[in-house]
This record gives structure tokens, sequence and C-alpha cells, in this order.
């Protein structure tokens, strides 16, 4: 596996002139003040007395607080929003790696028919975008809610299968690549031992494979904890998500500033930590598919 | 034959199946082996059909239809409009058809300046990350935040900067460096272009970033040695060696921020709400407040059967000219 951290990477034989020093640093700087600002604001906000963010802004508060992180759960029902997402992404998260880990062994280790338009027509469907298809999906969520009961719209159920499928186009393709990279020596060995099909991929792939997994599901969790556009139709008020929940506080006559800064590091904080922690796995399957 | 090995877990799903006797299983076995590929791409196909291809093809079939609130509930006894939906989209003169062209010119613009900027920061700042310096892995981290942060988060904090009272911005143009004579209102009127622009690249450039530093590391160092040894200063290196050997990597990467781009619902949507400004008004959300505000689904598909065309078009010829181009280097 192409791991993007070849970190190391041995001297210049020349060393680079000042001209090259100055414009990097330069260009650096800028560009870390560009990319800090918002974090920045978010959290000395959300640390601020109400008084300070309803007027000017101001580089140093009057006092700090951490009242904000106290409030948020009482003005609008962070707590409910925030079990829904979780309880969505998650979902969707463990149905996507599973599906697309069975996928990605079926086009990695066999030959079949139609093996390449399953995967063409599959990573087609991620460049259309959603406003394409979410009259139609809401169309068909409400007509087999009408026919069978099974309610779609409005439900978790529904969000968990449109968002699952929203990460299986690129969980697949990046886990054909992990796949592919485990020796195929080793599953047919196993096979020889007498396992299965099955028996190969749970025993033998999945675990030399961990790394790519880990990457698919922390990019499926990123992807349904932030989708909005889906969230805004397709929930009502006991299963909306944070997505758009968090513009509750925005959309009363007070906006709460310094508690939306404070709610918004909340919701930020799991997807944050969780690719920074992985980011090398997840960078390295992300990219490993655009570079090849 | 796998089939008679021992009951194991992974295998139990296979036993269930084949209960019979020796030679049936063996034809049942042959049976699976060629099934199985299917087997296991199914779940994978039928959700894909479901929420993609199935609800892409009832737009199209929804796009001749006169749809609207009455028939949500049934929708295949709306009328047939023909081509009516189409004619009052690209009717140019009429309100509609103006309004529609109106955000398809603003889209391009905005993902014309948001890709090239995407794409400049992004390489430049992944070219000049190429060769290690104290901070280098911290900064790589910092940069990919933006990235890592969920959308709606992200950007409510803009709008909160971008505030026309008390955001930093103006605090910092106005009151601090006085550029302005009065405080500008960012999020209406023409100024909520440059501001979508803005958060846009935040949130855009580190993708190009990642995939620009991944495109390098495919390049061999000794080029670089061998370039220095017949004199090439870094500059030059850079023109002749960096750029030129991540031709491959833009070709995806440009076609992907231009998709992503040209798309994007979340950013205004989070920034404006509902009702984006004029200058700021991008297809994506046109179509959405043509179709949920009004209720006009038949008009709303239309607009989005003709925004598949054009990206089906532009994808389509982007792809050609870009491989011709390579195999015309290439040979």
């Amino acid at each position: 596996m192409p791991r993007t951290a070849q970190r190391k990477a041995p001297p210049s034989p020349m060393a680079p002139p000042q001209s090259f020093l100055w414009a990097r640093r330069t260009f650096l700087t800028l560009l870390t003040v560009f990319v800090v600002l918002p974090v920045f604001v978010m959290i000395t906000s959300s640390l601020k007395p109400l008084e300070d963010v309803t007027g000017k802004f101001q580089w140093i508060p009057s006092g700090l607080t951490i009242s904000p992180y106290f409030d948020i759960w009482d003005t609008v029902p962070l707590a409910d929003y925030f079990m829904n997402s979780l309880i969505v992404a998650g979902a969707a998260t463990v149905c996507s790696v599973v599906i697309a880990v069975f996928a990605a062994y079926a086009v990695s280790r066999y030959n079949f028919r139609g093996k390449r338009v399953f995967t063409v027509t599959v990573l087609s469907t991620q460049m259309f975008p959603g406003i394409l298809f979410l009259l139609p999906l809401f169309l068909i969520y409400v007509n087999i809610g009408n026919a069978t009961g099974i309610a779609l719209f409005g439900s978790r159920a529904g969000l968990i299968i449109t968002y699952l499928t929203f990460s299986l186009p690129f969980s697949i393709w990046m886990l054909i690549g992990y796949f592919d990279s485990v020796p195929r020596d080793l599953d047919e060995a196993a096979k020889v031992d007498g396992c299965g099909p099955l028996g190969a991929l749970f025993r033998v792939i999945v675990p030399a494979a961990i790394p790519g997994i880990v990457a698919v599901a922390v990019y499926a969790f990123m992807t349904a904890w932030g989708e909005v556009l889906f969230a805004s139709v397709m929930t009502n008020d006991t299963t909306r998500t944070l997505a758009v929940g968090l513009q509750g506080y925005s959309t009363q006559n007070d906006v709460y500033w310094n508690q939306v800064m404070a709610a918004s590091l909340v919701v930020s904080l799991p997807v944050v930590a969780g690719f920074l922690l992985l980011q090398r796995y997840l960078v390295a399957g992300l990219t490993a598919g655009a570079v090849k | 034959m796998t089939t008679t090995a021992a009951p194991i877990p992974g295998e139990r799903t296979a036993e269930k199946k084949n209960p019979g006797a020796a030679p049936r299983r063996r034809r049942s076995g042959r049976l699976r082996k060629i099934g199985l590929p299917y087997l296991l791409l199914l779940p994978a196909l039928l959700l894909e059909l479901l929420v993609h291809l199935v609800p892409m093809i009832i737009g199209i079939v929804v796009s001749f239809r006169q749809l609207t609130q009455f028939y949500i509930r049934d929708w295949a006894t709306a009328p047939w409009a023909g081509f009516d939906n189409y004619a009052v989209s690209v009717d140019f003169d009429a309100p509609v058809g103006e309004a529609l062209v109106q955000s398809f010119l603003t889209t391009c613009l905005f993902t014309l300046l948001s890709v090239s900027l995407c794409w400049f920061l992004g390489t430049a700042a992944a070219v000049f990350m190429q060769e290690t310096f104290r901070g280098r892995g911290f900064l790589r981290t910092l940069f990919l935040v933006p990235y890592a942060l969920p959308v709606y988060a992200a950007v409510i904090t803009w709008a909160f900067m971008f505030q026309r009272d008390n955001g930093i911005i103006n605090h910092v143009i106005h009151d601090q460096l006085g550029l302005t004579d009065s405080p500008p209102f960012w999020l209406i009127g023409d100024n909520a272009f440059v501001t979508l622009l803005v958060v846009s690249v935040w949130k855009g450039w580190p993708f190009a970033f990642l995939i620009m530093m991944a495109g390098l590391q495919n390049i061999p160092r000794d080029i670089y040695e061998a370039a220095a040894l017949d004199g090439a200063g870094v500059w030059q290196q850079i023109r002749r060696i960096t750029l030129p050997s991540l031709r491959p990597v833009n070709q995806v990467l440009v076609l992907v921020l231009f998709l992503w781009t040209f798309n994007d619902f979340n950013t205004p949507f989070v920034l404006f709400g509902k009702a984006a400004p004029a200058s700021a008004d991008l297809i994506s959300i046109h179509i959405y407040q043509s179709s949920f505000q009004t209720w006009n689904f038949g008009t709303g598909s239309a607009m989005s059967v003709l925004l598949l065309l054009f990206l089906l078009v532009v994808t389509g010829l982007y792809l050609l000219f870009t491989s011709r181009g390579k195999q015309a280097t290439d040979a």
C-alpha cells in the first residue's frame, strides 16, 4: 500500500536559494492564517460571554466563561440531534463497510462478466449531484411508505440507507486497492487449509487490510455526519440530525453566537479527532486511486 | 471442493445453502463459484439502484409530467406535460428561464474561480512542502482541518465571521484597517458571491493539497538530483520537473474539484439559508428552491435533467481532450 508517509525525504543535493525560502515562508504563513482563522474564532467565541459576541468583535474577550458549553443543550435539543446523528452515521458506517468489503472482495479476487461495468457504474454515481435524485428519492420513499407502511421518509432508516450509498462507491474503490495489495497466495493457502471463500475473506484478507477498512469506516462516518441536503428534506422533528439542528441557533431572533460556536466545536470534535488520529490510513486510501 | 470442509464460522452461510447429497453438492458448488461474485455484489448493487439509478430514471420520467404537490402521493397519475417543463426552463425571456440561466452563469463563474484557487493553493502548498523542514508534519495536519470539519460547523463559523455588525471580517477591514466607509454586508447583495467563494476555497483546497502531496511522492528523487547536477535551480526544477510530472494527477483532481464545486449545495445552503442572494444563487440551490419552495417537481426535474446532461457532456469532453493530450505527449 502506498503509505503516503515517505516522510523523511533525503536532503536535497542543492540548498534552496533564499528567494525560495522566503516565498515558502510567506506563502505558508498566509495560508496558515487563512486556515486557522475560523478555528480561532470558533474556539475563542465559544468561551466569550454573550455581550461580547452580540457587540463588535473583540480580539480580547471581556471575560472567559464556559457556560455556553452547558447552555447549548437547553437552547435546542442538541442531545437528541447528537443521538440521531450518532445512530444514523454509525449504522450507515457499519452497513457501508460490510457491503463494501463483500463487493471489493468480489472485484479483487474474481473474474466475472460485467466486472468493469459494475465498477464504472458504481463509481459514476459518485459524480452526480445530490439534487438530481433528491426529488425522485423523496417520491420513492413516500410511495414505499404509502404502499407498505415502512416509513422511510422522515425516519432514521431512510437516512441510513441514503447515506450508506453515498460512501459506498468510494469505499469499494478504496478497498479494492487494499485487497489487491494483500498477496493472493495468502488466501489461496487458506483455501487449501479448508477455508471457504468467505472464510478466506474474513480470516485472511480482512485482518490484513485493517488499515484500509479503518480508513473506509472513517470516510463513511464523515460523509454521513456532514451531510446537509438530504437531512434537511428527509428528517422531521424527532429524527433531525446535527446538520439541520445546528441551524436552529441561528434562525431564532436572538442568535446566541457563543453557543453556536460551542455547539459547532462539540459536534466537530468526534470527526476531527477521528480524522486526525487516523489520517495516515485515510490519506493513503483517498489518494491511492487518484495517483494510480 | 471447499464445501466439504469442516463447518467453520465463515463457512456457515455456504453450508446452509447446500444440504444436498454429494453429486448435487458439486453441481451447486460450481454454480456457486460462478454466482458467488454476483452474490457478493448484490447488496451494493441493489442499494445503488434504489438510491441512485432508479431515482434518476424516475426523475427523467417526472420531468415530462406536470407534477405538483397534489400528485405527490401518487406521482404516476400526474398528467403528461410533454416538453412543457423543458420549454419553461429554457425560455430565457420568461422569469423562470431567465433566473435559471442567471443561476447557471453564476455557477460557472463561481466554479471557475473556486477550482482555480483551490488548485493553485493546493499545488503551491504541496510543492513548498515537498522538502522536509521543521514543523512540516504539524502544518500538514493543520491544513487538513478544513477538510475534516463537518461542512455545517465550518460554514456556520464563517457566517458568524461575515456578520455585518459583530463579525471579525468587518472588524478588521472597517474598524481596524479603515478600508471601507461603512461596514459592508457580506451575506446579502453582490458581496455574497465573494463570501461564498472564500468559504468554498477554504473548504476545498485541502483536498487538492492532499492529492498533490501524494502525486509528488511518485516523482523519483534522482530526477531532481540529475537536474541539480546539470545546474537547474529550484524554481527551474519546479517548472520543468514537478509540474509536468503532476499532469496525470491533475486530470483526476480538476475533474473531481469541478464536479464538487459545480454541484455544491451545502456551502450556500448553510451560509445563506434557503433563499440565497441572486449573486450567489448556485444551480443546486436554485433547483432545490424551484422544487421545494414552489412544490413544482416537474419543472425542478426538467432542470435537474438539463444539469445532468450538461455535466455528462462536460465530463465526456474533458476526458476526451485530456486523454488525447496525454496520448500525444506519450507518443
